[in-house]
Formats: C-alpha cells, sequence, structure tokens
C-alpha cells in the first residue's frame, strides 16, 4: 500500500466553557491515499466539520487539539507554528467551503484573488501567474475567462463562484483539498456540475479529497471511501459501496433508510427516534446507544472501539465481542 | 387522545372530486426598480421582475399537491399567494369556491382563514423567541376563539403537543431550549391548532437533517391520514417530493412546465427540465448510470429569455422554442408545456 497522503491518529479536538470542557471531536483516526476521495458524513453536530478545521490548523482559540496527530505526507502538521501552518493552507492543502460567497473577497476582483495566491505560493512573475490563473478559469469551465477574470465575485451566480473557489483551492496544485459541503448553497443541476468538475480536478491533478457533506447522495457519486460520523466519533468507515449497500452500524442502517429515495417505491421512512446528542450530554458507552434499536448490554456502559478486519471497519458491539465482565457491569 | 380532535367531518363521496383549492392563471410580478430619484438622474428604466405567471393548477381534497424548482422558480411566491400573504398581480385563487383576492368575498374569506394554515422551512425564524411553546401553540385557539375557558385550551395544547410527538410537559419550554425538528413539531402543532382542512408546507424539512427530516415527514402523513389534510408541499429536494406527493408541478423561471402524478413524473418524465432535474438528483443505488452533463444555469428572471424560457439550457429546443411560448396542453396523463413534446421530437 502506498503511504497516505493525509493520516490522522487518534485525533481528540476540546472546546474549553465554564461549564467544562466539551470534546467535539473524541479519538478518531483515518488516512486518505494518494488520488482517493474520502467522503466524511454526517449529521449537524457530528464533528465533521470540526475534524475538517483541525486538519488545516484553524480550530478558533480557546478549542484546541487535546491529543493526536496529523500527518501530511508523514510530517506533522498538527504542532507547527502558525506562520509555517499558513504556508501550508493553499499551497499544500486546498479549501473549499459552503458558502462561496463568504470565501472570496468581494472587494477584490477575482483574478487578483488567483494572480495573489499563484504568486504566493509559487515563483511564477505575475505576468505568468495571470497566464495560469486564466488557464485555471479555462479548466473550471469559466464561460469567457478573459473578461470574467475581471470580473468581482458579485458578478458571478453561486454556480460560478464555487467554479472559482475550486480554481482558487487547485491554484497552488495542493496535495490534498479539503472541501466542506461544497455544494449545499447550490441548486441539484448546478450541484452536479461542480461534483463532476471537483471529481475530474483531483484526479487529474492527483490530490486526495477530503469531502465533507451530510448529503449521503453526493458521498455515492463522487467518494471512494467514507467515514459515517456519530457525536464526534467514526461509527464506521469504509469502501463507499459497502457502507451504502450493506451498512453495519445500525446508525448507517437508520441513516441510509431515512433518505427518501427517487427510484423505490415511497413507502415510510425508517426513522431513528430522538437526535444527535448535544456536546454537554454525550451519553456514556456508545453514544449512540439511546437511540439505538439494537442496544444491549454493553452498550451503556463500555464504548466500542473502531474495528474490524474486513474492509469496513465498524465501531459497534454487535460485531466485536464485547468485555466478558460486561453483564456483571451492570 | 381526548375528542378535543377530532376528525372534520368525512367528505361525501362526490365532492371528493371537487378540488378544495383552485389557482387560475396566477401570476405576481415585482418591481426591483432602483428608487425614483436613481432612476431619473442615471436615466434607468424600471425593472420589473416576473415572479410567477400563469400558474395554473388545482388540488383535489386530502391530496399531496407538491411544486418543486430551483432557487428563483417562483415556487414560494405561489405558496404566498395561495393562502394570501401577498396579493397576486394576475390570476386568483379560489378555496372552496371563495377567492383570496376578491373583495366581493371578504365576508367569507375570513370564516375561511382558519381552513388554511401554513409551515415555513426556518423552525429558528418562524417561532417566536420569546414565547412559550404552549403559547404558540394556544395562540390561533385564541385568535379562532375554538375554545373559551383557558383550561380548555391547555388540554387542547396538552393534546396537540402529544399528536406531534411531544410531552406536553415541554409546553412552557422556549424555542430556543428544543432542537431543530422539535421546533418544527411546535410549528406543525401551531398549524394544527384551528383544525385546518388546508397546511401549505414551504420546504418544511430543508433546515432539518435526514434522519429529522424522515420523523417529521413520517409525521406529516400520519396527520394527512388521520384528519384529511390536504397539502400544498414546496421543495427542492425531488426525492421528499417523491415520497410526499400525489401529483407534482414542475416550476422553471415562474412558469410551471410540466404537471404530472408523482409516479408517471418520476417513471417518464416528459419535459426536457424536468429530465434535467432529474438527471442531476445523485445516485444512492450506485447503478454507475452516466449521467447527462447538465448545462448552463438558471437565467436572471428581471431578464428572461424569449419564447420557452429553457430553450438556452434545452438539448431539443429549436428556432420555434426561441420564439414561442409553449402552452401547457395535456400529454398523457401529464401536462407538459414543451413544443417538443407536443410535436412528438422527442
Amino acid at each position: 500500500m502506498t503511504s497516505p497522503v493525509l493520516s490522522v491518529r487518534n485525533l481528540k479536538v476540546e472546546f474549553p466553557t465554564r461549564r467544562g470542557v466539551l470534546t467535539a471531536i473524541n479519538d478518531i483516526s483515518f488516512d486518505i491515499g494518494p488520488g482517493e476521495v474520502l467522503g466524511v458524513v454526517g449529521e449537524s453536530g457530528a464533528g465533521k466539520s470540526i475534524t475538517g478545521t483541525a486538519v488545516i490548523g484553524l480550530i478558533e482559540p480557546p478549542g484546541r487539539i487535546a491529543s493526536g496527530e496529523v500527518l501530511l505526507k508523514g510530517e506533522r502538521i498538527d504542532n507547527l507554528p502558525a506562520e509555517a501552518m499558513r504556508k501550508i493552507r493553499g499551497k499544500r492543502i486546498g479549501m473549499v467551503f459552503q458558502d462561496p460567497l463568504t470565501s472570496l473577497n468581494p472587494l477584490y476582483r477575482v483574478g487578483e484573488q488567483l494572480i495573489e495566491t499563484i504568486t504566493t505560493h509559487t515563483n511564477l512573475s505575475s505576468a505568468d501567474a495571470r497566464k495560469k490563473a486564466l488557464s485555471l478559469l479555462i479548466e473550471v469551465g469559466i464561460p469567457a475567462p478573459e473578461t470574467r477574470i475581471d470580473n468581482y465575485p458579485h458578478q458571478f451566480s453561486g454556480g460560478m463562484r464555487q467554479r472559482v473557489v475550486l480554481a482558487l483551492a487547485l491554484a497552488a496544485e495542493p496535495e490534498l483539498v479539503i472541501a466542506d459541503e461544497p455544494t449545499t448553497a447550490l441548486d441539484v443541476s448546478v450541484q452536479a456540475q461542480i461534483i463532476t468538475l471537483l471529481k475530474r480536478l483531483c484526479s487529474q491533478h492527483g490530490a486526495a479529497v477530503m469531502l465533507i457533506t451530510h448529503d449521503m447522495g453526493v458521498i455515492a457519486e463522487t467518494a471512494d471511501r467514507v467515514a459515517v460520523m456519530y457525536a464526534g466519533r467514526i461509527a464506521e468507515i469504509g469502501p463507499v459501496r459497502d457502507v451504502i449497500k450493506a451498512p453495519l452500524h445500525p446508525y448507517t442502517k437508520g441513516l441510509m433508510g431515512s433518505i427518501p429515495s427517487i427510484t423505490g417505491e415511497s413507502d415510510r421512512l425508517v426513522q431513528i427516534p430522538g437526535s444527535m446528542p448535544r456536546l454537554t450530554a454525550i451519553p456514556t458507552g456508545c453514544a449512540f446507544h439511546p437511540r439505538c434499536p439494537r442496544a444491549f448490554v454493553p452498550c451503556n456502559t463500555f464504548r466500542p472501539e473502531l474495528q474490524g478486519e474486513q474492509r469496513s471497519q465498524v465501531a459497534c458491539w454487535l460485531y466485536h465481542p464485547y468485555p466478558v465482565n460486561a453483564e456483571a457491569a451492570v | 387522545m381526548s375528542d378535543t380532535l377530532t376528525a372534520p367531518a368525512p367528505v361525501a363521496a362526490d365532492s371528493k372530486a371537487a378540488a378544495l383549492v383552485e389557482v387560475k392563471g396566477l401570476g405576481r410580478i415585482f418591481d426591483v426598480s432602483k428608487p425614483w430619484l436613481n432612476r431619473v438622474t442615471e436615466g434607468l428604466p424600471r425593472r420589473l421582475l416576473t415572479a410567477a405567471a400563469d400558474v395554473t393548477f388545482a388540488i383535489n381534497r386530502r391530496e399531496t399537491f407538491a411544486l418543486v424548482g430551483e432557487s428563483g422558480s417562483g415556487k414560494s411566491t405561489v405558496a404566498k399567494m395561495v393562502v394570501g400573504l401577498i396579493p397576486p398581480t394576475t390570476g386568483e385563487v379560489l378555496i372552496d369556491g371563495i377567492s383570496m383576492s376578491n373583495p366581493k368575498h371578504d365576508g367569507d374569506r375570513r370564516k375561511l382563514r382558519r381552513r388554511i394554515q401554513m409551515v415555513f422551512q426556518d423552525p429558528y425564524a418562524s417561532l417566536n423567541p420569546r414565547w412559550r411553546a404552549l403559547d404558540i401553540i394556544a395562540e390561533p385557539i385564541r385568535a379562532f376563539g375554538i375554545a373559551q375557558s383557558s383550561e380548555q385550551i391547555v388540554v387542547q395544547v396538552g393534546d396537540l403537543l402529544k399528536l406531534v410527538g411531544l410531552d406536553p410537559a415541554d409546553g412552557v419550554k422556549y424555542p430556543h431550549e428544543f432542537s431543530g425538528g422539535q421546533r418544527q413539531r411546535i410549528a406543525i402543532a401551531r398549524a394544527l391548532a384551528c383544525r385546518p382542512e388546508f397546511i401549505v408546507c414551504d420546504e418544511p424539512t430543508s433546515a432539518l437533517d435526514v434522519s429529522v427530516q424522515a420523523q417529521i415527514l413520517n409525521l406529516m402523513r400520519d396527520l394527512q391520514d388521520r384528519f384529511g389534510l390536504t397539502y400544498l408541499f414546496i421543495s427542492h429536494n425531488l426525492a421528499v417530493v417523491r415520497h410526499m406527493a400525489n401529483r407534482i408541478g414542475v416550476m422553471y423561471l415562474g412558469r410551471i412546465v410540466e404537471v404530472a402524478p408523482s409516479r408517471d413524473m418520476f417513471r417518464t418524465p416528459k419535459h426536457p427540465y424536468t429530465r434535467m432535474l432529474l438527471d442531476a438528483v445523485p445516485d444512492l443505488d450506485l447503478t454507475g448510470r452516466q449521467r447527462k452533463p447538465v448545462e448552463g444555469e438558471v437565467p436572471n428572471p428581471v431578464d428572461p429569455p424569449s419564447g420557452c424560457t429553457f430553450h438556452p439550457r434545452c438539448p431539443s429546443a429549436n428556432e420555434r422554442c426561441k420564439a414561442e411560448r409553449p402552452k401547457p396542453l395535456p400529454a398523457g396523463t401529464a401536462t407538459v408545456a414543451c413544443h417538443a413534446v407536443q410535436e412528438g421530437r422527442i
């Protein structure tokens, strides 16, 4: 197996508050290989966006990485000084956020923003950088790029803006692209265009992608592997086909059943009772046990770890031998 | 459950055929011009935005009719005109034969109000943050004088909370103490408080997570069966619409391009825009089907294309499509506004 581009080891992110320390992400580990698209899926509050911000070192203080490591091509990047990390962002890690209007500066022409990114991270002259910016705009499918390069972000539509953001993310040929809900603000027809574009660009540039979204459909179309997050942990991780077609974790099963389909019969949807716990009240043991239809003896006391020799790994006692003293402990 | 919440009287078989809601040639134009002084000094013309035009459909009793479309297609404008929140520029809405805009029907319309309710998209914005949940739900009961004594109101509010799957003891809480899904349940309880027949739901689950969305959609279907409700369901999510609706109208730039029974529309979409929308939905079945590349974006409604407004993005457009606006005509079980379908080209 080739060495992974991104490797996250036992990452834990905490937010100290007046009412105690909140653990937003607890002990998560995953790898993304070269050219691979890892989908990170979960409902609001699952910790998927925090995972992304932790990888790029943008956790807002007082939040902090409490333990664990983030390795980019084998080098630790979670403990770098702010200035060194700033050089990695944009150069080695590209970012695409949900709202293209807030990720572009409204006061600068899109060309200026692209050229600034290119000259900061490469040693191209500004004339060459402009040529490169133009070729990027052509690559992401902006019509009439020679005139559009001098337009301001507000002169672009939502889909076109997200194309510009993609061009910005890829400007310095990054090794890893973190896309946080890149299509959520867009209409379905435009969403399909952006997904196709993201997939094509990343495979052409050989970049690894961490695609964060709540939309299973987007994951199914784009990702190679998928990590399902629940209450700050990974519940299940595996190849996209296995997780979607044959989910193991009861949460993944419920999640898949609750999505209305455009092909199947429109009978009753599977519903998971309750909702995602708040960070202040994460249940003991498996965090999903109060909502789980198959919870049994060990679930409310012992926390299952992510394990499995198969292609998928799952954190659920249904699939692993549970501690022998479990029954005694209850 | 006490008998304070009884279903409306069973509707006689013959009156079931008559539509509860009739929307006829509904249109709305918004003036988006700059202020008068700017227009005079800068020599700018008036700018008019046609948010909806020639929207015609009917909703039968106990049916769910859905409107789908992308942002800017005018679906929310139609919803607001149907409940009378904004007056139409042209056309009219008849609910049980009573016009929502004709001044002659003012007296009847007042009685009609109780029978129409609305559920909005964002449960964080549609509930007053300074009111307790029970006051929010009791407001329509008080406003329409459905229950007189405060004891009766408390009982009814408790029943409504139970009905939407909340604990009556939760009524004393404020909206910020509830999650998004619970807030939407409160909004639904408020809509049901005056025992309406017709509920307009404008993107009721778009702000919710999928597992919570499933709970709300199931709840809405259960309530429909129990109380014989009629829904106008607005959504941009085709899968949700397929799950909820009996019939679907697809909107594009303020006009309905296709109306068809849900099953038929998903099996054999007719209008090229409907086909494109269905093709753009991400595929959960992993069939590996090749998508047709979707071209272009929704044009600016201030300056819509000539003829059929979809022609710049349409793979089957010809000269006639650029010049002449297609009329909605029946095609099988559907009604489609498309020259290509009507000429049998696709």
